[in-house]
């Protein structure tokens, strides 16, 4: 067995697999086919100061090799995550992050201290990059001022690990990445989905309530491993990488690309194992090329 | 007027029953027409328990087109030959590859998903059970195990035309059969809210799953008279779980899921405009 083990600032993981937030739930409803504390860290779902209803459906459009969705962010509050989620999931032996998103910075801040309170929570992801809301979300990740002002904010109120989640709907992402390191950014996650639109040509009608979604799942992992390499190249701090990524290969692509720690998304939907099954993977590969831990591929590639 | 009282201890421990990821072996591949197929399949081990009205996740192997998991009925659960079946309508390419499968295969299931018909608590004989095209698939399932109860339920059936409608010898064997047709090809000619039979029996429940014009028909004649009525939605989903939460319906309690709080769902529960 390989040294699995990686470190994403103050946060240590027991290997570099983790969940990415919206497609795990809160981990339990894995439960009946993984054992989910073998998982490095779980991400669970955006999480806002205030219950969110979300959009209306239609809320999702499978495309080629994806899909689009536009859930927006429906979840029950912070509040009531500490109160009623946290009890049910504090004391499995993973690490459980939660994804803080918002619409003013006034509203992340207040999150992040409602979950800097419980000492379970190892971590928060600060969701900058939602392509599905109207105000907020990724109006604060496509620019190095917007990125500066809520990254500032919450780090003064958060005090462990602090993720800053980036979007890839922008014209520059290094720029943006440095900024959040600059103003105290213990990581940098990405990417979250591709704005992306889908049309049902019999109908004339858009195939998603909201128009335009968050395109995730293989069709992207290109562009994500392509601005993983970017940022990685750009940035001092741990940068965990994600997009599409749907077996051990895909995994270690993204880590020789600069990546500390991946995210697995999409591809939970579609086998609930596929974490379990990537860390195995990764585990094999390092044997196979008898490397011993794999902090030794963390930007290994080769160029 | 009598209504029949409804278990409702049923769902709580609905919620709780073990999901599984299983490698099925395909045991027949019945082409029922153009359109549908009727898939048989078996596990090397006991097939666990399923309820009627729940449903499965089905991987497809092969198409290029079709990326998440096909969510498909149970259809029929023969506990003796340790058989799950589907019935699957060919609308796409996921669809269509799952219809290629020959004895021997293996389809990759996860199930069985979501929450169930609601089972009366005293046998009645006045169920009526409506489907539509593919959406008769759950009712023949239901209607065995509501015979298996005691119960004799009435069976309505609409198609386009009498080539579209399936499987009525084996819903022969659990109760009336009744049939509508839109070209009147078999059975009364119109939809089934149109059939003489709901204006002859005053029924204690309906069970219905269809086009959701169907089944805002049968809801309204449900409220109408004041029936109890669940209905069995198919909002476009991914994981099938009640992770990703894309197939929510708007409901009196907010967005649920209508993979893990459905499929089923009271009438009383929906903003159905009807």
């Amino acid at each position: 067995m390989a040294d699995l083990s990686v470190n994403i600032g103050e946060l240590k993981m027991k290997n570099p697999v983790m969940t990415a937030s919206g497609t795990f739930g809160y981990g339990e409803e894995f439960e009946d086919f993984i054992n989910i504390e073998r998982i490095g860290g779980i991400i669970v779902k955006g999480t806002t100061l205030h219950k969110r209803e979300g959009n209306p459906y239609p809320r999702m459009a499978e495309t080629p090799s994806g899909m689009l969705n536009a859930v927006g962010l429906q979840n029950k509050g912070a509040k009531y995550f500490a109160e009623h989620i946290y009890p049910r999931i504090k004391s499995l032996d993973t690490n459980i992050i939660v994804n803080v998103s918002g619409s003013a910075i006034d509203d992340y801040v207040k999150t992040a201290e409602i979950i800097n309170e419980l000492d379970n929570i190892s971590a928060i992801e600060l969701n900058i990059s939602c392509p599905n809301v109207k105000e907020g979300g990724m109006a604060f990740g496509v620019t190095t001022t917007g990125a500066c002002s809520v990254v500032k904010a919450v780090r003064e109120a958060y005090k462990k690990t602090l993720i800053v989640k980036l979007s890839p709907n922008v014209t520059d992402i290094s720029e943006i990445a440095r900024s959040a390191e600059d103003s105290g950014a213990d990581s940098v996650s990405l990417i979250n989905t591709l704005l992306g639109m889908a049309i049902d040509a019999e109908r004339k009608r858009p195939l998603l309530s909201t128009i335009t979604g968050g395109l995730s799942g293989p069709a992207v992992k290109p562009i994500a491993l392509r601005m993983v390499w970017q940022v990685a190249n750009a940035v001092k701090i741990p940068v965990i990488g994600m997009g599409g990524i749907m077996d051990w290969k895909d995994a270690v692509e993204f880590m020789l690309a600069g990546a500390s720690a991946i995210q697995i998304g999409t591809a939970n939907f579609i086998d609930p194992t596929i974490t379990i099954q990537v860390e195995e993977g990764i585990n094999d590969y390092l044997e196979r090329h008898e490397i011993k831990s794999v902090r030794d591929i963390i930007g290994a590639l080769e160029v | 007027m009598y209504l029949c009282q409804l278990n409702t201890n049923i769902p709580s421990s609905i919620t709780h029953m073990k999901k599984f990821i299983l490698d099925l072996i395909v045991t027949e591949n019945a082409r029922l027409n153009t359109n549908y197929v009727l898939l048989k399949m078996t596990a090397s081990s006991t097939l666990p328990d399923m309820l009627p009205g729940q449903f499965a996740e089905l991987l497809v192997d092969g198409s290029q087109k079709t990326f998440l998991r096909r969510p498909i009925s149970i259809n029929f659960v023969d506990k003796e030959r340790n058989e799950v079946w589907f019935l699957i309508q060919i609308v796409g390419d996921g669809t269509k590859h799952l219809a290629e499968v020959i004895p021997g295969n293996k389809v990759n299931v996860i199930f069985p998903l979501g929450n169930s018909f609601t089972m009366p608590q005293t046998p009645s004989k006045k169920l009526l059970l409506v489907g539509g095209g593919v959406g008769t698939a759950p009712m023949l399932y239901l209607g065995e195990q509501l015979a298996r109860n005691g119960c004799i339920p009435t069976f309505l059936l609409g198609s386009r035309s009498k080539n579209d409608l399936l499987q009525l010898n084996e819903f022969a064997l659990y109760g009336d059969v009744h049939t509508t047709t839109e070209d009147g090809s078999h059975g009364e000619k119109g939809y089934v809210t149109q059939h003489s039979i709901l204006n002859k029996v005053q029924f204690d429940q309906i069970y219905t799953c269809g086009p959701k014009l169907m089944m805002m028909a049968v809801a309204r004649y449900a409220k109408e008279r004041n029936i109890a009525c669940e209905v069995s939605l198919e909002n476009t989903m991914a994981c099938g779980i009640g992770a990703c939460l894309c197939c929510v319906e708007n409901t009196t309690e907010g967005h649920l899921c209508v993979c893990t709080e459905g499929p089923i769902f009271n009438i009383n529960k929906l903003l159905w405009q009807i």
